[in-house]
């Protein structure tokens, strides 16, 4: 042996981070040790150490076996972050456009009904409003009412009924003197979960995207001090949060259109989807959160990534819901190869076209 | 190698299978390692799996075979400390109180109040009694129902094996007890809770070791018809495309039904009337139906 056994296997650790896995120096320390405690020259030892001490998912298994074999019985070439995304991409031609994107619905001067024309335009589809009806409706979101969802804490409140407040009681039952005393009462106390919008802006989605984007900055301007964070996705992942915070819906929209680089691009849902997994949700942004994507599911080729992506955000997330613009439609069915890959992960299915559909997500996205 | 401070003591990998076996519980090389591991470098163990491969019955096997107790403690959404650490035994507390005054007549507060939080009128939960209890097998069931909070708290304890109480001291155990920790993966856990822990995803058994499993589980059932239902069992779970794939746990309920309606052959009547011990979804009752008869009329 030309190496120290430590050696080869730090060395191996390495191959491993370099190939994805969630090596760190800990766990690497802990695999040296394991290895120790199984003896490290077989090679079956140091695999099952291995397994117990690197790994975290089942994926990493495979994965770990991979870079095991290519390490230990190097027969092939390595073949570092085989499942990383291939370095290069096919050109992203223009995305035929929505097959109903906006037809049907005539001109709005035709419409002359006796309901009020607000209510008319509250079940309109955006796609087909004219400028001035836009302008309308814009001006009509201030009426969606966004409601944070709750969630329950680990810490108590002072409630009427409930479980007993042991230590409350006994205080005011020792302040009297050991006089027994009203029952102190409590329940676990309150706090908003977070709401992560996700916004399609690729082509096939561009005659929403205005609309999407008022929805996000209402849902942002409305929610107080709950934590809420928005995104675009299209060929790549944009955070507008920052963009939404001003107060003026004009001036906020603006913004977040400065910001975003890839307006009416093509749609890589499941690497966007990834990216956002990554490098904000994994960390802590998508757990435990309400998750909205709002996205017709347009996705060019393969889509195992992004049922792959969905399942995983579903794993993290408290609440998935998919907003389909085309939902509402008549006729619709979920044939899109990206809807149906996702459908299985998703807790929500809802359709976004109107501003009736908003408020309806309001409620849903309130209730999580 | 020093010796490990658990009282769970093992000298190989072997040991740790054939004492597990001895208790019923067939498991396989990895899994037999990574106990092995978990006991000697004295980490928790993390499994993870589909429900009814057996990772309760791990931990259950384990305490029964090391003849050390088992404390469970059962995760569920918005457990918090006081339902896993310990709590105050309250109304024993004002009765101490009502005795006090009772026998004394004089109350100092302080004096009355220092009487109040005595270890008698701590009621010791899973975590804190398995530290009294060690050396134990502490159970942390189905984690991933448990809230972000609670992982963070119980990696706290994890990694000193003690806990500290501020009207009593700080509780740590002489020998730290084996933790598992089992996880359907309804959610990720987080990272650092993984770091702490070995990891061991249990899958479900081939042919060969199912049917030892089901033999040790359910000796009654024969087995011929151990044999038979197994291999109906598996060919379900890979080709049948159920919502549930049904685990080992549901293997062994299937099995003893069959042998309760005194079948000592698989067929499809009595397999139809006892579908209900193997899938529990209306949809895949009809996938089953159809898979078995193509199955058995053969």
């Amino acid at each position: 042996m030309t190496h120290a056994a430590d050696e080869i296997l730090l060395g191996f650790t390495r191959a491993l981070r370099a190939a994805g896995l969630p090596v760190t120096q800990d766990r690497s320390l802990a695999f040296l040790a394991a290895a120790a405690e199984l003896g490290a020259g077989r090679p079956a030892s140091v695999r099952s150490a291995g397994h117990a001490t690197l790994c975290a998912a089942p994926e990493d298994v495979t994965r770990f076996d991979r870079v095991f074999e290519a390490w230990f019985n190097h027969k092939e070439p390595v073949q570092a972050a085989a499942d990383a995304p291939p370095a290069t991409r096919t050109a992203l031609s223009q995305l035929p456009d929505s097959e109903d994107g906006g037809e049907g619905e005539g001109e709005s001067d035709t419409i002359t009904v006796a309901a009020s024309d607000a209510e008319v335009l509250r079940q309109r589809d955006v796609a087909g409003l004219s400028a001035g009806e836009k302008r309308r409706l814009a001006r009509m979101f201030a009426t969606l009412r966004p409601r944070p969802p709750m969630r329950r804490t680990a810490r108590h409140r002072r409630w009427h009924r409930g479980e007993l407040d042991a230590r409350r009681t006994l205080r005011a039952t020792l302040r009297r003197m050991g006089e027994p005393g009203e029952i102190a009462r409590r329940r676990p106390a309150q706090r908003p979960r977070r709401v992560v919008l996700l916004l399609d802006i690729s082509g096939s989605m561009a005659s929403y995207a205005e609309a999407h984007l008022r929805l996000a900055h209402r849902i942002v301007s409305g929610s107080g001090s709950a934590p809420v964070e928005v995104f675009t996705i299209g060929t790549r992942l944009t955070r507008i949060t920052r963009a939404l915070r001003l107060r003026d819906p004009e001036r906020a929209i603006a913004a977040a259109g400065d910001t975003v680089p890839d307006w009416s691009g093509g749609t890589r849902l499941g690497e966007s989807l990834q990216a956002f997994l990554d490098r904000f949700g994994a960390r802590g942004m998508a757990r435990g959160a309400v998750m909205v994507l709002i996205s017709d599911g347009w996705e060019r080729g393969e889509t195992t990534l992004l049922a792959d992506q969905m399942a995983r955000m579903q794993r993290l997330a408290h609440r998935v819901i998919w907003v389909n613009p085309h939902r509402g439609k008549v006729g619709y069915e979920p044939v899109q190869q990206g809807v149906l890959a996702a459908l299985p992960h998703v807790d929500d299915f809802l359709a976004g076209h109107s501003l009736a559909t908003f408020a309806e997500l309001m409620e849903v996205v309130g209730d999580a | 190698m020093e010796p490990t401070a658990h009282g769970l003591d093992v000298a190989s990998v072997e040991e740790v299978t054939t004492r597990i076996a001895a208790t019923g519980y067939i498991s396989d090389e990895e899994l037999a390692t990574v106990v092995f591991l978990a006991m000697r470098m004295q980490r928790p163990l993390l499994l993870e799996g589909e429900p009814g491969t057996g990772k309760t019955a791990l931990a259950e096997a384990l305490a029964d075979s090391f003849d050390v107790p088992l404390v469970r403690l059962q995760c569920y959404e918005g457990i918090d400390a006081s339902q896993a650490l310990y709590d105050w035994d309250f109304p024993r507390q004002i009765l101490h109180l009502r005795a006090l005054e009772a026998v004394a007549g004089t109350t100092d507060v302080e004096e009355a109040e220092k009487g109040l939080f005595d270890e008698r009128f701590l009621l010791a939960r899973p975590v804190l009694s398995a530290l009294r209890q060690a050396p134990a097998v502490l159970l942390v069931d189905e984690v991933d129902r448990a809230d972000d909070e609670f992982e963070a708290f119980l990696l706290e304890v994890l990694s000193t094996y003690s806990v500290s109480i501020p009207e009593v001291g700080t509780v740590s155990a002489p020998t730290p007890p084996l933790v598992v920790l089992t996880s359907n993966r309804t959610r990720e856990l987080h990272d650092a809770l993984k770091r702490r822990c070995l990891y061991h995803w249990i899958e479900h058994p081939g042919l060969e070791r199912e049917v030892q499993i089901l033999r040790s589980r359910a000796p009654e059932v024969s087995a011929h018809l151990a044999e038979q239902v197994v291999t109906v069992v598996q060919q379900l779970r890979s080709d049948a495309g159920l919502l549930k794939p049904p685990g080992v746990a549901e293997t062994i309920d299937w099995a003893r039904a069959l042998h309760l309606l005194g079948s000592d052959e698989l067929d499809l009547c009595r397999a139809a009337a006892t579908l209900g011990a193997l899938v529990k979804y209306r949809e895949d009752d009809d996938r089953v139906r159809h898979a078995l008869d193509r199955m058995l009329a053969v």
